[in-house]
């Protein structure tokens, strides 16, 4: 394999791994600052136990997310140092402000987050938790400015040629502010949110089920409900300005998503199908006209297909994008469908006396992680040949001087880094989660069986710290 | 050129970015160090308390590195795209390096059995050593310089990273972490793992003293050009004299009992150490020996103007706030570590 495609594809393995950990941080940021503050407010214990249980996990995800995050920081450098130097200038920035502005915020904060609910007192400590949220919401502020950039460059002039050419910054809000950012900075917040609900809900459906801390479980379960309600719903008119978008600023893009090749005709909105990107044909259940409809309000107007690019400005995996997308948009329409069904039958007060439905929620921590993967290899490989949208290819953003045998080394070391980190981050979770939101030490600590994560405290507390 | 305060925005933009690497020497040196010297305790309760000692504020710390990586993409992406692509095998092990301590500090604590603990101390233990040797082998390195081609690209082989005076530099990195760690752990803890703490301290005072006066005399016979700068400007022997009363400074303070001047001295001892550095290269950011018209500058691989401009309003408007919520974290966790139920 080539030094290009090797590159591409770790890239998009390690990005693909560290963003499960991003949206899960942000979500589940949000639903911590709701409990907190729900704590603060009523004085509920339950509140307590449930936000002290979810910083545990909080803790344990940021980890991972910022472990993998790094390393994307420098993969810029490392793989793609053509690029680097092409679009170091505007996007430099972005890195730099999202390290000044956000990752310091977060990591900061994070201290009196974990270690800090004995140490500040209540109000500094929630204080704690929404900078947390916040410098997670920063952080993703920056670097989807960045990728929105590469997708729809706006506010720069190009200085220099051939392999020293460069794009360098004209107006900087135009450049923070270019076509594609606000719709799609919303997007991955929302999806982000979406990841944490759903995580939450899953667990509490899964204690409901087991007829475990259902005091705890059972309110928790609501609030996210609700949360993920008003959000999947959010979500659909989000996703269809960034289509709006796509459709005005990257066509190429749009022809692939719905695979529409024929410029002169109307485009169909499909609801699954597959393309034959040799015969250029797409097949599947589609609404005729749909996809125009969509853009531009009327069945029979015309959408630029791909038969409008040259062979080589086109993305060359078709199918992949199509499909990609139309994971995301059914994943989404099933996250409505979902959370609607729970709120009406919450209604009906029968929201808890459906075995099957709480194993589908059990379950449906899956659905957003799937869609925000499906919604980014849709971005970028619809983005395809270019990295950066019709001014500098893939192939010739890489760096000169790293050889396939490097990225083969590399990529080896990273997929079974990753692996291990995966399977112990899932272990670590599981044993979380059995264990569940009880205090150590108390009477349902032990009862509940599970062992203590910290089985020295007991005689800390009563033998002088002596040791060596 | 735009100037500021009657420096050009490049150079300021160079002391910003040494500004950053320092403090992300300093503050994640004394983690690197504690984890390093991580094995030499033996009690399981001392090496809970020596990874909590740590455990709030180590990602604080390691933030300075990626704001020293995004530092260097946004003002001098030439030499990002360089020193990272080139740098390409020992950066990996680096940040592997990163990964395990970061997940070995989060999951030792989660599980009770003695296996599993042992099993993330040593993790966690040769993470940390991994971490500061490839760090210092690529400080050395650059020192050297390395061969670029007219793209400014790498053009030699990765093999000849691991050359004596890398690898000396590698070896004093390691040894300078391990002393600001002790003394950190020292200001950190109590009684029995105190005097401990106390023993190796000293132990990696020396380590250190005689790692740095080796690497120091191999630069003076072998590399003399880098020490051209220096006596060519005599007025700038200050520094390396202020360096060795620092150093000096440090077995003297520790003698003395007062462990928090020794450690801020062997922070000053760090950061006079990169300013030497930093004199040393100057204008350089990445010297080629062989052909030094492809070197990299701080004037060759320089972002435009404007965004100069935009980057050290950033840095004026961010440092404050970094530095606001940095110290009101540090200051919820001073005094000496107590565990909790929420401790690792
Ligand atoms: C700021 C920049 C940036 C950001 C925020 C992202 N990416 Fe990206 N991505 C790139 C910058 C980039 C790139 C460096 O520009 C790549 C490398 C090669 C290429 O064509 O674009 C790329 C390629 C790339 C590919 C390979 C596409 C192909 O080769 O066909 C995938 C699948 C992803 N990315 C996936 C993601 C995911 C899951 C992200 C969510 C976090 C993500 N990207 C965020
Ligand atoms: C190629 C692109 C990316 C790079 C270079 C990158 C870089 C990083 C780095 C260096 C860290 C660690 C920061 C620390 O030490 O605290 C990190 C963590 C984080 N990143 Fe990314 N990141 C990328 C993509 C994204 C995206 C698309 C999001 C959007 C949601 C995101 C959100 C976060 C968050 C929230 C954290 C904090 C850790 C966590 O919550 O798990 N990142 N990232
Ligand atoms: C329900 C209808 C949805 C529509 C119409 C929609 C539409 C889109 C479009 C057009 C893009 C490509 C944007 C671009 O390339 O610039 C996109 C990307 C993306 N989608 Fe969706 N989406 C929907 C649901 C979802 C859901 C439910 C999630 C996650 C929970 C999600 C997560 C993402 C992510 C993470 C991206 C990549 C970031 C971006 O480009 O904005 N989407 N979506």
């Amino acid at each position: 394999m080539n030094v290009e495609i090797l590159a591409r594809i770790q890239f998009a393995f390690t990005i693909g791994f560290h963003y499960i950990y991003p949206p899960l941080s942000i979500g589940l940021g949000l639903m911590l600052v709701i409990l907190e503050g729900l704590y603060l407010k009523t004085g509920d214990r339950i509140y307590e136990m449930a936000v002290r249980f979810w910083i545990r996990i909080f803790a344990l995800i940021f980890g991972i997310g910022v472990a993998t995050g790094i390393i994307m920081e420098f993969e810029f450098g490392t793989n793609w140092a053509t690029y680097s130097k092409y679009v170091g200038d505007i996007f430099g920035s972005a890195l730099a402000a999202e390290g000044i502005f956000a990752f310091a915020l977060e990591s900061g904060f994070l201290g009196i987050l974990i270690f800090g609910w004995n140490r500040v007192g209540p109000r500094v400590h929630f204080f704690s938790t929404i900078m947390v949220f916040f410098g997670s919401l920063f952080s993703a502020v920056w670097i989807v400015v960045a990728n929105s950039w590469q997708q729809t460059p706006a506010g720069f002039h190009i200085v220099g040629e051939g392999m020293n050419a460069r794009a360098e910054i004209v107006d900087f809000w135009a450049m923070v502010f270019n076509p594609s950012s606000v719709d799609r900075l919303l997007h991955v917040w929302i999806g982000s949110i979406l990841a944490g609900a759903f995580l939450v809900l899953s667990v509490n459906a899964w204690y409901i089920l087991h007829k475990k801390h259902l005091e705890i479980a059972k309110p928790t379960f609501r609030i996210a409900l609700t949360v993920a309600a008003v959000f999947s719903l959010l979500q659909l008119f989000i996703g269809h300005r960034s289509a709006d978008g796509v459709a005005r600023y990257q066509p190429a893009k749009l022809a692939a998503m719905e695979g529409h090749y024929d410029s002169s005709a109307k485009a169909d909105m499909f609801l699954f199908g597959f393309v034959d990107n040799k015969n250029q044909k797409t097949s599947g259940v589609s609404i005729p006209g749909g996809l125009s409809f969509l853009v531009h309000g009327d069945f029979k107007a015309p959408i630029t297909g791909l038969d409008a690019f040259k062979p080589e400005d086109r993305p060359s995996q078709v199918n992949s994008v199509f499909q990609f997308y139309h994971l995301m948009v059914i994943l989404g329409l099933g996250m409505i469908g979902l959370s609607l069904l729970g709120c009406w039958l919450w209604w009906k007060k029968k929201l808890f006396e459906y075995r099957w439905l709480l194993w589908v929620y059990a379950l449906s921590v899956l659905l957003p992680q799937l869609a925000n993967q499906a919604g980014w290899f849709t971005a970028e490989m619809g983005r395809q040949p270019w990295v950066v949208y019709g001014l500098l290819r893939t192939s010739d953003a890489l760096s000169k001087v790293v050889t396939a045998n490097q990225i083969v080394f590399s990529l080896i070391l990273f997929t079974l880094v990753y692996v291990v980190l995966f399977a112990l981050f899932l272990f670590l979770l599981n044993r979380k989660i059995q264990h569940g939101p009880v205090d150590h030490g108390t009477k349902e600590d032990i009862e509940s069986g599970a062992r203590r994560d910290n089985p020295l405290l007991e005689h800390e507390h009563q033998e002088p710290i002596a040791a060596e | 050129m735009q100037t500021f305060l009657g420096l050009d925005y490049n150079l300021w933009w160079y002391l910003v970015f040494g500004a950053v690497i320092s403090g992300y020497a300093i503050l994640d040196g004394f983690d690197l160090g504690a984890g390093s010297l991580h094995l030499f305790l033996k009690k399981e309760e001392s090496r809970r308390i020596a990874m909590n000692a740590i455990g709030p504020i180590w990602d604080g710390n390691e933030v300075w590195l990626v704001i020293g990586g995004g530092a260097l993409f946004a003002g001098f992406p030439v030499a990002y795209a360089a020193i990272f692509s080139a740098f390409y095998v020992p950066f990996m092990v680096f940040l592997v390096g990163l990964i395990f301590r970061a997940v070995s500090i989060e999951f030792r604590s989660k599980e009770p059995m003695l296996w599993w603990r042992k099993a993330w101390d040593i993790v966690y233990c040769f993470a940390s050593i991994v971490i500061s040797l490839s760090l210092g082998l690529m400080l050395g390195n650059v020192v050297e310089g390395l061969p670029l081609d007219a793209n400014h690209e790498f053009s030699g082989n990765w093999l000849s990273f691991f050359n004596p005076f890398a690898i000396l530099v590698s070896i004093t990195t390691l040894a300078l972490f391990m002393m600001h760690g002790a003394i950190f752990l020292m200001m950190k803890t109590e009684n029995r793992l105190f005097v401990k703490l106390y023993v190796l301290a000293n132990d990696f005072i020396i380590f250190f003293v005689v790692s740095f006066v080796v690497t120091t005399v191999y630069t003076l016979l072998y590399l003399p050009h880098l020490s051209d700068f220096i006596r060519s400007r005599p007025g700038y022997f200050i520094i390396p004299l202020l360096m060795i009363l620092s150093i000096a400074n440090i077995p003297r303070q520790v003698k003395k009992g007062k462990y928090r001047y020794a450690f801020i001295s062997s922070a000053v001892t760090i950061a006079l150490l990169l300013i030497m550095v930093a004199l040393e290269v100057f204008p350089y950011l990445l010297y080629s020996p062989k052909q030094p018209v492809n070197s990299i500058t701080v004037y060759n691989a320089a972002s435009s103007e404007k965004t100069m401009h935009i980057l050290l309003i950033m840095a004026l408007v961010g440092t404050p706030l970094v530095g606001i919520y940095t110290s009101f974290v540090f200051w919820t966790f001073k005094g000496k570590v107590k565990l909790d139920e929420m401790s690792y």
